[in-house]
C-alpha cells in the first residue's frame, strides 16, 4: 500500500465552514420560499467537531486517506446514521442508542483458526496500537461523509488469530438484544445483522476495526464498542456493535444481500458504473455540500484495493 | 359556537392547517433541524404531505356515504389542490435541489428507476386535475366529462402510494399504512353502491361535486 502523509492534527480537521455554509444556504432557500427576510435566519446552530466530548484517545498516528476533503462535522456524523437496530429513521440511532450498554462486552473470535477465544473488548483494544484514519464513507443511498476513525487494522487481529487454510471468509455478527436494541423487536431485517469479507479483502491494510471517531470513543449510534470500516465498500458493509468474528470456508449469507440480492451484492464495492436498481450510483451527495459529486471507483481507493478483484466481472459480482 | 359559524371557519382552518407542514420546513431550515441531509429530508416531508392530503381528499366521499358527514366534501377541492401544491414542491425539490436541473440524470431516473417512473406519472396525472379545478372548467367541460376526468385521482393516488412503497429499502410500515388506507378508501366506494344500486350505474351519490 502506498504510504500517505499523516501529519494532521485534531485542530486541522475541524470543518465548521462547510457546515455553516450549508445552514445558510438552506435558511435562505426556505426563507425565500416563504417570503421571509432571509439574512437574519442563518444564526442556526454552530455545531462542529469541537462540540463533541473531549478526546479520549491521546496522540495517535494519523493517516489522511481522504485527500484534501474536509471531514464531515461530528454533529452530522453522530446524528445521521443507518443503524436499523435502533430504528429505521436516520435520526433514530442518535435518539435511541444512548442507553445501550457497551460494557461489559466480549468478542468471540472463532472458526477456522488456531487461536479461538472470547476476549473482553478492553483487552482486545489494548493489544493493538490505535491509529486515526480519515476515510471517505459512501452510503449505498448515494450520500457520503468523510470520517476520522480511530481503530486498528483488521489484518492485525486476523494474524493473531492464525487462520487455517480453510479460512476463506470472515463473518462479523452484531449483538442480538432486542431489549437494548429496540429496532430488533421489528422484523425489518433478519437479526442479528451479519456481514462478511473475503479473507484477502479482510487482510487489506485499509480494513479497519474502529473503536472511536474524532478522537473519542465511538458514539453508540456509530457502532460502539467495535465496528468494521471498509472504505472502498458501501456503508452497509460496516457492521456495528460486533460480538463475533468467525472464520469460515463458504461465502456467508449477509443481511442486506439476503433481504434483496438484486440490490445489495456480497462485495458491495463502491462502483459508479453499477447502479442500484432504485438510484444511480454515478454521483453522491457529500453531506454538507449542495452539488452532487462524481462517485469514484472503489470510493477513491482503487490503488489500494482494485487488485483484489482482478479478473472478476464487477457488474456480476457487485 | 353555532353551526353556521363553524361552517364558515372550516375552509380557512383547513387552509391554514395545510400550510403548517410548509411553515415547519421553513422553521426547521432556519433552526438547522433538517438533519445532516436537508435536501432528502425536505423531499421526504413534501412527499409525505402530498400523499396525506391526497388520501384526505379521497376520504370525503366515504365520509359522506358511510357516516353522512359532509364537512370533508366542502374542503375536498382545497385538499386536492394542496396535495398538488405539495407534489409540486416535492418534484421541484427533486429537480432543483437534488438534481440541480441535470436533465440527463433526471431523464435517466424517470426511465430507469421504476419508483421514480411511477412517482413522475403520479405527478403528471395530477396536473390536468389541478388545471381543471375551477368552476369555469367544470362548465366548459360539462359535469359528466369533468367528473370522468377527475376519476384520474384514483390513478394518481395508486401511483403515488406505489412510488412510496418502491422507494423504501426495508421498513415498509409507513408506505403500508398509506396503502391500507388507500385500499380502504377505494373499497368503501364499492360497498354502499352495491347496497343501493338497482340497475342505475351512476348512482354513486357520494361522487357529486362539493357545493
Amino acid at each position: 500500500m502506498k504510504q500517505r502523509p499523516w501529519a494532521m492534527r485534531e485542530s486541522e480537521v475541524t470543518p465548521e465552514s462547510l457546515y455553516v455554509r450549508r445552514r445558510e444556504f438552506l435558511s435562505l432557500g426556505a426563507a425565500g420560499a416563504l417570503g421571509i427576510a432571509g439574512s437574519s435566519l442563518s444564526f442556526a446552530c454552530d455545531a462542529r467537531a469541537g462540540d463533541a466530548p473531549a478526546p479520549t484517545f491521546g496522540n495517535l498516528k494519523r493517516a489522511n486517506l481522504a485527500g484534501d476533503e474536509k471531514p464531515t462535522p461530528f454533529s452530522d456524523v453522530s446524528t445521521y446514521n443507518n443503524y436499523y437496530e435502533f430504528g429505521t429513521d436516520k435520526s433514530d440511532p442518535a435518539a435511541n442508542a444512548g442507553a445501550f450498554h457497551t460494557r461489559p462486552w466480549t468478542v468471540a473470535i472463532e472458526g477456522e483458526i488456531n487461536k479461538p477465544e472470547v476476549v473482553d473488548i478492553d483487552d482486545l483494544g489494548r493489544r493493538f496500537t490505535l491509529e486515526e484514519r480519515i476515510y471517505r464513507m459512501r452510503c449505498v443511498e448515494a450520500w457520503s461523509m468523510v470520517i476520522p476513525w480511530v481503530g486498528f487494522p483488521l489484518a492485525e487481529l486476523i494474524k493473531r488469530a492464525e487462520p487455517t487454510s480453510n479460512a476463506k471468509y470472515v463473518v462479523f455478527t452484531t449483538k442480538l438484544d432486542p431489549n437494548e436494541m429496540p429496532g430488533q423487536k421489528r422484523n425489518v431485517l433478519d437479526w442479528p445483522y451479519v456481514e462478511g469479507l473475503r479473507i484477502d479483502e479482510a487482510m487489506n491494510p485499509l480494513a479497519l476495526l474502529a473503536v472511536g471517531l474524532y478522537g473519542r470513543t465511538l458514539p453508540n449510534q456509530n457502532g460502539a464498542p467495535l465496528r468494521l470500516v471498509v472504505p472502498w465498500k458501501y456503508g452497509f458493509k460496516g457492521v456495528k456493535a460486533i460480538v463475533k468474528i468467525a472464520f469460515v470456508k463458504e461465502q456467508p449469507k449477509t443481511t442486506w444481500n439476503k433481504m434483496a440480492p438484486g440490490e445489495y451484492g456480497f462485495y458491495a464495492n463502491v462502483n459508479p458504473d453499477v447502479d442500484h436498481p432504485r438510484w444511480s450510483q454515478a454521483k453522491e451527495r457529500r453531506i454538507g455540500e449542495f452539488f452532487k459529486r462524481k462517485t469514484l471507483p472503489f470510493n477513491g481507493y482503487a490503488d489500494q484495493v482494485a487488485k483484489l478483484y482482478a479478473g472478476m466481472d464487477l457488474r456480476k459480482s457487485f | 359556537m353555532d353551526r353556521a359559524r363553524l361552517q364558515r371557519l372550516l375552509k380557512p382552518s383547513v387552509f391554514v392547517a395545510s400550510l403548517v407542514p410548509l411553515a415547519k420546513v421553513g422553521i426547521d431550515a432556519a433552526l438547522g433541524n433538517l438533519s445532516a441531509n436537508p435536501i432528502a429530508e425536505v423531499m421526504n416531508r413534501f412527499g409525505f404531505w402530498t400523499l396525506t392530503l391526497l388520501l384526505s381528499s379521497l376520504a370525503a366521499t366515504p365520509a359522506k356515504t358511510l357516516f353522512g358527514w359532509t364537512a370533508l366534501l366542502r374542503v375536498r377541492k382545497m385538499l386536492g389542490l394542496f396535495a398538488f401544491f405539495y407534489a409540486t414542491l416535492h418534484f421541484s425539490t427533486y429537480l432543483a435541489l437534488d438534481q440541480a436541473f441535470d436533465l440527463g440524470d433526471i431523464g435517466d431516473d424517470i426511465v430507469k428507476r421504476k419508483f421514480i417512473t411511477v412517482g413522475f406519472a403520479a405527478f403528471v396525472t395530477l396536473v390536468p386535475l389541478a388545471l381543471t379545478s375551477t368552476d369555469r372548467a367544470v362548465k366548459r367541460l360539462g359535469f359528466r366529462r369533468w367528473k370522468r376526468l377527475h376519476r384520474l385521482v384514483y390513478l394518481a393516488a395508486v401511483l403515488g402510494v406505489v412510488h412510496f412503497v418502491w422507494r423504501v429499502k426495508a421498513d415498509y410500515l409507513e408506505p403500508a399504512l398509506f396503502a391500507v388506507t388507500l385500499v380502504a378508501l377505494l373499497l368503501s366506494r364499492l360497498a354502499p353502491k352495491r347496497a343501493v344500486s338497482t340497475g342505475t350505474p351512476r348512482a354513486d351519490s357520494g361522487e357529486e361535486r362539493a357545493a
